[in-house]
């Protein structure tokens, strides 16, 4: 009986049969994958999240969750950023050159307009949400603090342009996330789309 | 190569008894080789089960065991989770298609005989199998949360409680409330996705190993192990790998062709896989009009409303439901006819295993119609006829006039 076997097409049926039966597999398979997948509901909540940064008063911030992080809004007064220009030689990254920002905001200041600072209240660290320190001088944080962030897990320390200081655990600057302005006093955060820019 | 793979599979056949599983359980496991439709149902049961096993754990990232959010997360799956709808209408449709493959598995035992000696032990796991299919079930209903999983719940309990004297007492065990509440929720969601499967699995390893030993039952109801060849392997067998298992490669392709149709198209299947009420949140200050169990419990639910209260109370149609599902434990000793299948039995058996197969479906349909005073007496009469078929058994299979069995299987 075994004589008889055409073999050629014996082999050329199950190669079809074993890629049918593949494909139908990777198919079965997409809906389990796609409910992994963010949700509708996780996708709203991580939509792009407007704010009216028209009450922030000079010399201090406002924080607002989106995609359920802090995003930290800081309306810097002249001498906050007069300070930022003298320290650089503290940083690990004065000008930014890690990409942690989007393309518009790769400046001294690290914002689009000068006095209006948004950035991602997360640690680059192990994650944690730094606290905001603008006082200058403090006691516990000694005397050449020019105002920033402070660390509480490990000690890391940024400026008051969320840039990293040398010596401390974080490695990079804090994430500057992509937003736009949709008019003078209102910011959209999380879309940075030239589309119906202001 | 090659040589690379031999030497591993060596190396492990010391460890571990790999070829010699595979071979005893596939590649020289002999089976009958008259096999016809009945017996594709047993490969598509374990299909199902991997189905069920795989979505339901798909299910449960998302579903939450609380009264407050079970209904809402079930809606959360539907709407929200990507492609959750696929997943959670393949569980569902999976409940009844389990079902659906399961009883027509057993009526494939009852046609030629797989109950008989030397399967007793077989059939009997099977049926064990079958009851805890039917708590699965059952406990799977309650996780939406709608209006049939609770009054269904709530009815089905209550059974529990027309027990003499301890009854009250153990449907508050078995709800950990006096109603049906969040706290019955919880312990039924830890049931239906943790220790029943458990069992289900372990029992149906069981139910192979049981079968393994044994060798199948064929349509011509004769042991293929009474005639071996020179080599020792039946005459009338074929190896289970590749031949058995490239045959049930087709039945699998066309049950799903089946299967994901009912998914996409039909979901609901016209109310009977998901019952309308049970779009409706649960109600505890709300019965629904008219509840009625899913599908594969209305027989049992039929001849539970058919025996009327005596003494005051509804126990005797609790017993007379209880008696329905596990008087066929006693199939291979009510059995006396002298063969085994339906190709050889007498017109008597004939007759009453079509009756029964009426009045099984009969009740189906009646547990699923309101309880008129015409449709409780004909689901009365089915009912006898029902119990006649098992307990007349060792009766008619005796008087039956058989044919001879031939010597080897035949195929038509």
């Amino acid at each position: 009986m075994t004589e008889n076997v055409d073999q050629s097409k014996r082999r050329m049926l199950l190669a079809a049969t074993a890629a049918a039966g593949g494909v139908a597999a990777a198919g079965a398979g997409v809906p389990f994958v796609m409910s992994l997948m963010p949700s509708e509901r996780a996708k709203a909540a991580g939509a792009p999240v407007e704010v009216d940064i028209g009450a922030i008063e000079p010399g201090t911030m406002i924080s607002i969750e989106w995609q359920g992080k802090p995003v930290w809004i800081v309306r810097r007064t002249p001498e906050m950023l007069d300070l930022l220009a003298k320290h650089d030689g503290d940083l690990a990254d004065p000008s930014s050159s890690v990409p942690q920002q989007p393309e518009y905001c790769n400046n001294q200041t690290r914002s689009i307009k000068p006095e209006v600072l948004v950035v991602l209240g997360v640690c680059t660290h192990l994650g944690c949400s730094p606290t905001f320190r603008p006082e200058v001088s403090p006691a516990d944080l000694g005397a050449n603090w020019a105002g920033g962030w402070f660390c509480p897990c490990h000690g890391s320390r940024f400026d008051l342009a969320a840039r990293v200081f040398k010596g401390v655990p974080a490695p990079t600057n804090l994430i500057i996330p992509p937003h736009k302005y949709l008019s003078e006093t209102k910011l959209l955060i999380g879309d940075d789309s030239v589309k119906g820019a202001a | 190569m090659m040589n690379l793979l031999t030497k591993l599979l060596g190396w492990i056949d010391e460890r571990f008894p790999l070829t010699s599983t595979w071979k005893a359980h596939a590649s020289e496991y002999y089976a009958p080789k008259n096999f016809n439709f009945w017996y594709f149902f047993g490969g598509l049961a374990l299909l199902v089960l991997v189905i069920q096993i795989v979505s339901g754990i798909f299910l449960t990232m998302n579903y939450k065991p609380d009264a407050l959010f079970a209904f809402a997360s079930v809606e959360y799956i539907m709407r929200d989770v990507q492609l959750g709808w696929i997943l959670r209408n393949i569980h569902s449709t999976g409940a009844s298609m389990f079902f659906i493959v399961i009883y027509l598995h057993m009526f494939r035992g009852l046609m030629y005989g797989s109950y008989r000696k030397p399967r007793e032990l077989l059939w009997i796991i099977g049926m064990i199998i079958y009851l805890a299919l039917m708590g699965e079930a059952f406990m799977g209903y309650l996780l939406p949360w709608g209006q049939m999983s609770f009054w269904g719940a709530q009815v089905i309990v209550n059974l529990f409680s027309s027990v003499p004297f301890v009854g009250h007492d153990l449907a508050i065990l078995i709800r950990g409330d006096f109603v049906v509440s969040d706290i019955t929720l919880n312990r039924f969601f830890a049931l239906h996705v943790v220790a029943i499967p458990l069992i289900l699995v372990l029992i149906i390893v069981a139910h192979l190993v049981a079968l393994h030993e044994v060798g199948s039952n064929n349509p011509d109801g004769i042991e293929i192990k009474k005639n071996k060849g020179p080599d020792g392997h039946p005459l009338d067998g074929i190896p289970f790998f590749p031949y058995m298992v490239v045959k049930d490669a087709v039945a699998a392709v066309a049950f799903l062709i089946v299967f994901v149709s009912v998914v996409f198209f039909a979901p609901d299947m016209g109310g009977y896989f998901l019952e309308y009420n049970n779009f409706v949140p649960a109600n505890p200050m709300k019965t629904p009009e008219h509840i009625a169990p899913v599908w594969y419990f209305t027989p049992y639910y039929a001849i539970l409303r058919a025996v009327p209260p005596l003494f005051g109370s509804q126990f005797p149609g609790v017993v007379a439901m209880g008696v329905a599902t596990v008087i066929f434990f006693a199939l291979p000793w009510l059995d006396r006819g002298p063969v085994k299948s339906i190709r050889y039995r007498g017109p008597i058996y004939k007759g009453f295993l079509a009756a029964f197969v009426v009045s099984f479906i009969g009740l189906g349909y009646l547990g699923l119609m309101p309880a008129t005073e015409l449709y409780t007496w004909i689901s009365r009469v089915l009912a006898v006829v029902y119990f006649a078929f098992f307990f007349l058994m060792p009766w008619y299979t005796k008087i039956d006039k058989c044919k001879p069995e031939p010597d080897r299987v035949t195929s038509k």
